[in-house]
């Protein structure tokens, strides 16, 4: 009953400034799946590197299967049979599925320097048996999508007879239909005695597919329930370690009646097709939709970030032509995109040159000369208002959290004085206490009478912030609906319409892991 | 929907199109050079075409594995005519056999790019810089052994004659103007062509390009399997270096820097991706081809010598326009 595979006691770790993992202790038992959860920097995958033998603990012990062993290397952790599917998949997109899984340890001709590609190929293809996962192995990896690409992961893990499996949120983006699929393997793992540790930031998943929760919070175990014993409140609590989750919706504003943004027809290809829609003064709108229904691409759109082969955008009543980003700018839009790190901050510029960088004209002086106190100033006031917990305006931007991260971007739009706002995905990545921190700073622009599109895959997360929702599906517009008349259900019913089918009649087929929350 | 697209391996993203756009591309130039001119089309300005490939070919087929991998390596142009001078150093200077000289020669190409390799992973230098710095260093030495002058193989004139002899015109006399270094440079690139395709080494030239923390994170010695790389790159330097100076029948220490450049751009031209993970021996071959073809035609066309070098400029620029607009 009680047979243990993996314990974990004691475990220190401390890297230049952070104490990242002090006493930590865990527990895994073959074919179960084990739930680690906790806000960002918790040190849940700090943890599981040091089992995955990416990190050296600096103290504490690992015992695999009653004995004492030792993980120098991610080699060593493998061929114990501990393998960890990383956040960032950590595959060569140019390489085929099976030459990704086996990486390393090639199978050889005679002649050992030789490849038997032959044999990578059969051997990947028993592995996607065993998998029941119908994938041809000479596929380049970089032509498959995130989840399929996470199979890949897997069965490179299976390929080394892993024990356990580490897998640090495999679902963050993923579709519903997706998850379902990686549920049903991990599931036929556990009935095989795999044992399972799952980090996810997506509490709601938990139920569906856990047996136990681990929780931990700043590098500290604190504790370990059957998920069947615990309410989603109370592991938020412990992980925040106060409850500051209200779970009802905040009753939004009502909005005024005014339009500032009216887009007509917008068609690209299949991927937006004859998109219309209207947000209103101080609104924020929700845009709900299964992963891959086009709303990022109507919101890069109609920021000017792609092109579009018809459809018009009316600014404050009257037309705009929209071609470039610097247009979107000058007409008062800004775009908050899902990839911040990418796409959204100057990361190793600091604090305060990123405030200021949309909004540069406004801060130059003589001879193009910047205007050094205005910027910090202006800096100054926008850390205040949007309460940016940062030791200085000089603290390059990588190195602040995500929450604080988006509070940035934020800031910038706002120094730019855009009155219509695109968030996509603004929580993702970003843990559960910084998350309601962004839906109260939303809440308030919306107040302040600013506009705001809000693209999210969070059912509760639209359904919290939105006055109106917009549904997607396959490129359209499958339906729209009050906050007052909008439940999960009734989205997911739009988001699953495909085509010209008609399936209103039907409720959707698929549990919905977006959960209950 | 979206995930079924992304799905198919369409034909367009293909390297299978690639080739064939740069053949395309090598194919409209001999057309429209042969209609152009009466002269270019001849076995002998074929032949021609084929000799003055070769040096830039065998330099190209190094640095293609040195691309792919995700590096760059700015040294070969020099670290080749450094070869080119110590061959001549050791059979010359020192009156060794010719083999121990060409062994020579391709050594000092290997220890150069083993250099290299060592700084790109041991010191963590960017390969732009390492490789820069190798460019000086080389340019440098060659004038220091040589002191400054160029060394002929007169007294080993065997060297040049085997070199631009032809065993296959000996066979069959039409043949003749396939002199035997072009020989050389074909063997050179079945052997790139099967390292790349078949090997231990030419998977982790890939996998390195494509993603090097992934490849490390699977338990491939990353650091080694780089200088493997590096030094295969200078060991194809030390063999252009020993083919160039066997072709000229001397060693001239003042040649080499620029000659990086074609090589690159032969590679480029030829499909392979400057961010790594991409990249044929056949497609650089194929662009090697694209500029001495290019050269040769407009030459023939008694275009002035600085307007090819234009045009090839231009060629390149399009080459990876069109690539980029193909994957887009």
């Amino acid at each position: 009953m009680d047979e243990v595979l993996v314990v974990m006691e004691g475990i220190e770790k401390s890297f230049p400034g952070v104490h990242a993992l002090s006493q930590c202790k865990f527990e895994l038992r073959p074919g179960e799946v084990h739930a680690l959860v906790g806000e960002n920097g918790a040190g849940k995958s700090t943890l599981m590197k040091v089992l995955a033998g990416i990190y050296e603990p600096d103290a504490g012990r690992i015992i695999y299967k009653g004995k004492e062993v030792e993980v120098p290397n991610p080699r060593a952790a493998q061929h114990l049979g501990i393998s960890m599917i990383h956040q960032e998949l950590n595959l060569m997109p140019h390489l085929t599925v099976a030459q990704n899984i086996f990486i390393g340890r090639e199978p050889r001709q005679n002649v050992k320097f030789m490849l038997d590609e032959k044999a990578i190929n059969a051997q990947a293809e028993q592995v996607f048996a065993m998998m029941r996962l119908n994938l041809d192995p000479r596929i380049k990896v970089a032509d498959l999508t995130v989840a399929k690409q996470q199979m890949v992961e897997i069965a490179k893990a299976l390929s080394f007879n892993a024990e356990v499996l580490i897998m640090d949120e495999p679902t963050a983006a993923l579709t519903d239909t997706e998850i379902d699929e990686l549920f049903r393997i991990i599931r036929d793992l556990r009935a095989k005695g795999v044992g399972v540790v799952h980090i996810s930031h997506r509490l709601e998943e938990l139920r569906q597919i856990s047996d136990r929760v681990t929780v931990m919070r700043d590098g500290k175990y604190i504790d370990t329930v059957k998920t069947q014993d615990a309410t989603i409140d109370q592991i938020i609590s412990m992980m925040v370690g106060r409850t500051i989750f209200e779970a009802t919706p905040e009753v939004p504003e009502h909005p005024s009646e005014e339009v500032v943004l009216e887009v007509k027809n917008l068609n690209r290809g299949n991927v937006i097709r004859d998109v219309s829609f209207q947000l209103k003064k101080g609104e924020i709108l929700g845009f709900s939709g299964l992963v891959g229904a086009g709303r990022t691409e109507v919101a890069r759109a109609v920021f000017g970030a792609d092109p579009i082969d018809s459809g018009e955008i009316y600014v404050q009543g009257s037309k705009v032509h929209i071609g470039s980003p610097n247009d979107a700018v000058k007409h008062g839009i800004g775009y908050l995109s899902e990839d911040r790190k990418r796409y959204g901050l100057a990361l190793g510029m600091d604090v305060e040159e990123n405030v200021v960088l949309a909004a540069f004209k406004k801060f130059l002086g003589a001879f193009g000369r910047v205007n050094r106190s205005k910027t910090r100033a202006t800096a100054d006031q926008t850390v205040k208002m949007l309460a940016i917990k940062t030791p200085s305006l000089q603290q390059k931007v990588r190195n602040l959290s995500g929450g604080n991260q988006q509070k940035v971007i934020i800031g910038k739009w706002l120094t730019a004085d855009t009155n219509i706002l695109i968030f996509d995905e603004p929580t993702r990545g970003i843990d559960v206490g910084a998350k309601s921190e962004i839906y109260h700073l939303l809440n308030n622009l919306a107040q302040q009478g600013k506009s705001i599109i809000m693209v999210s895959s969070e059912l509760p997360e639209i359904l919290r912030m939105s006055h109106r929702v917009v549904v997607m599906c396959e490129g359209r517009i499958t339906g729209e609906l009050n906050i007052a008349e909008a439940t999960q259900e009734k989205i997911m019913q739009y988001a699953t319409q495909r085509g010209e089918v008609l399936l209103a009649d039907q409720p959707a087929s698929t549990s919905t892991p977006l959960g209950d929350a | 929907m979206e995930a079924k697209t992304a799905q198919k391996p369409s034909l367009l993203r293909s390297d299978t199109l690639q080739r064939f756009l740069a053949f395309g591309g090598l194919i409209i130039l001999f057309i429209v050079f042969s209609l152009a001119s009466p002269f270019f089309l001849t076995r002998d300005n074929i032949g021609g075409i084929l000799l003055a490939t070769t040096v830039n070919g065998v330099l190209a087929l190094g640095v293609t594995f040195v691309i792919i991998n995700g590096g760059i390596d700015l040294s070969v142009g020099t670290v080749m005519t450094f070869s080119a001078v110590m061959t001549a150093q050791v059979m010359i200077i020192w009156q060794m056999p010719v083999v121990v000289g060409i062994v020579a020669g391709l050594a000092t190409g290997a220890l150069c790019g083993t250099i290299n390799g060592f700084m790109v992973t041991k010191m963590k230098v960017p390969p732009f810089v390492a490789t820069l710095g190798m460019l000086y260093i080389t340019k440098g030495l060659s004038l220091v052994v040589s002191q400054l002058k160029p060394i002929y193989f007169n007294d080993a004139i065997i060297f040049n004659q085997t070199a631009m002899g032809s065993v296959l015109g000996s066979i069959i006399p039409a043949l003749d103007p396939i002199k035997n270094v072009v020989l050389v440079f074909f063997g050179a690139a079945l052997i790139a062509a099967f390292i790349l395709g078949k090997t231990v080494l030419g998977r982790y030239t890939f996998a390195m390009g494509s993603n090097i923390e992934a490849t490390r994170l699977s338990g491939v010695n990353v650091d080694r399997w780089q200088t493997s790389v590096y030094m295969l790159c200078g060991l194809f330097a030390g063999l252009a270096g020993v083919l160039i100076g066997a072709r000229l029948n001397s060693a001239q220490p003042a040649l080499g820097a620029g000659y990086e450049l074609d090589a690159i751009a032969a590679a480029v031209i030829g499909g392979t991706s400057l961010s790594g993970g991409e990249g044929s021996i056949l497609g650089t071959i194929i662009g090697a081809f694209v500029i001495s073809t290019l050269a040769n035609g407009l030459r023939i066309l008694s275009v002035p010598q600085e307007w090819q070098i234009v045009v090839t400029g231009t060629i390149l620029v399009l080459a990876v326009y069109l690539d980029r607009r193909r994957k887009r």
